[in-house]
């Protein structure tokens, strides 16, 4: 696996296989955080923190402690408790150690561990057979993808909130409305083929 | 009607506070597993087995689960039905367990069942709490039916697989990708809203009619 085999894996995951816009993982902060650009901007990064070191630790769990005692039924059970552990360890660490980023990310944190980009991105590490390296940058990069769309879509939404549609469209409807526009522009580049 | 009834209970989970429709949660599997009808139905009823096992369980052990702990105690609760409703579709159901894939482990972190738990089942009594379990896991399938319809119907042209469109019309790809995923939830979303505002609605146009006429003096 070398450099540019990395880059290409990053870059797939980032814009081609977006978490938000083409596979629908991590919907719920994304409809729920993203109403000003600077909360989207403290929940991208979060999320992108906590999928990168579950990524990491995950793939430790599963592949010296689940596969060599033949228990890779219970990796759905083992991954959530990995990830729910992780979040309340980096949340306290954060909060001991790092006060001023603690006081800018502590919030999203709880929200974190029901995210189910976190799960997802760490049952795809394991079902895509990635090599350690593989799994985090692939962790790393589906994390810059959220926080790309996040961004992206709070940015849509200030606009909307001077907007005027129709009474039953407004608030959540012409919100899913936005990010389908949003989802079309990001399906251009499932043309993309990499490799 | 009698209140806290099944009957009450069912409609209230499946049309009145419906989750997805009303409460806006379980967004990820509504918009991912909705590009057709069987797929649909199958989540559906696997989520609602699980949350009628969750609640349950929960529930028996209201008084067991320490409250700081409980959040943590229901996601191993949940994520241990998970895996037996996984293992099982994997032993019987194997093409749905395929078409389903990571959206079927997922369930742990699906809103819905959380919320009931947390809501519902960690502060009433074993029945009620399966029947809400049960309730809401419909309320779930019915709207995850209706999504599968409308974009099985409008993006592929068939229903359950069968083709429906006679050659008649040509069906929408855009609808069956994820860009029609979003827009098409927000359209049934906007008609449960206008339903919902139906009285209020009423009141704000015969306001409007009411107040026509002085309007009309004052422009004069």
């Amino acid at each position: 696996m070398n450099f540019s085999e990395i880059l290409l894996l990053m870059f797939g995951a980032i814009l081609v296989e977006n978490f938000i816009f083409s596979q629908f993982f991590g919907c719920c902060p994304f409809l729920g955080v993203s109403d000003k650009p600077a909360n989207a901007i403290g929940m991208g990064m979060a999320v992108t923190f906590v999928i990168a070191l579950s990524g990491a630790v995950t793939w430790a769990v599963y592949y010296f402690l689940l596969l060599p005692f033949e228990l890779e039924y219970l990796r759905t059970i083992a991954f959530i408790l990995v990830i729910a552990a992780l979040v309340q360890f980096i949340e306290m660490f954060l909060r001991k150690f790092i006060p001023a980023l603690y006081s800018s990310l502590g919030i999203y944190l709880p929200l974190i561990t029901t995210n189910c980009a976190v799960l997802a991105s760490a049952i795809n590490i394991i079902e895509r057979n990635y090599s350690f390296v593989e799994g985090v940058s692939y962790g790393l990069a589906a994390g810059l993808g959220f926080t790309l769309a996040i961004v992206v879509f709070a940015g849509v939404r200030a606009r909307l909130e001077i907007a005027h549609p129709p009474r039953a469209f407004r608030g959540f409807p012409i919100t899913l409305i936005a990010a389908g526009l949003l989802a079309m522009a990001f399906s251009a580049f499932s043309g993309v083929s990499l490799g | 009607m009698k209140k806290n009834g099944f009957l009450f209970q069912m409609k209230k989970g499946i049309l009145d506070e419906n989750p997805v429709l009303v409460q806006l949660l379980g967004m990820c599997p509504t918009l991912a597993l909705t590009t057709q009808v069987s797929n649909a139905i199958g989540m559906g009823l696997a989520a609602t087995v699980v949350l009628i096992c969750s609640n349950l369980l929960i529930s028996l052990l209201r008084h067991i689960i320490p409250k700081q702990v409980r959040i943590a105690a229901f996601i191993v609760i949940i994520s241990g039905f998970v895996t037996a409703v996984e293992l099982l579709m994997k032993a019987y159901l194997f093409e749905l367990y395929q078409s389903l894939g990571i959206f079927l482990s997922l369930i742990v972190v699906n809103c819905i069942i959380l919320a009931r738990a947390e809501a519902y089942a960690s502060k009433n009594k074993p029945l009620p709490s399966a029947v809400d379990g049960l309730a809401s896991g419909l309320g779930f399938t019915f709207a995850l039916i209706i999504m599968a319809v409308v974009r099985e119907v409008l993006g592929s042209g068939t229903i359950l697989g069968y083709d429906i469109t006679f050659g008649v019309f040509e069906p929408a790809m855009m609808i069956a990708q994820p860009a029609g995923a979003f827009i098409t939830l927000g359209m049934i979303i906007a008609v449960v809203q206008k339903i919902k505002n139906r009285s209020s609605d009423k009141e704000r146009h015969e306001r409007l009619v009411k107040a026509e006429p002085k309007r009309r003096e004052e422009v004069k």
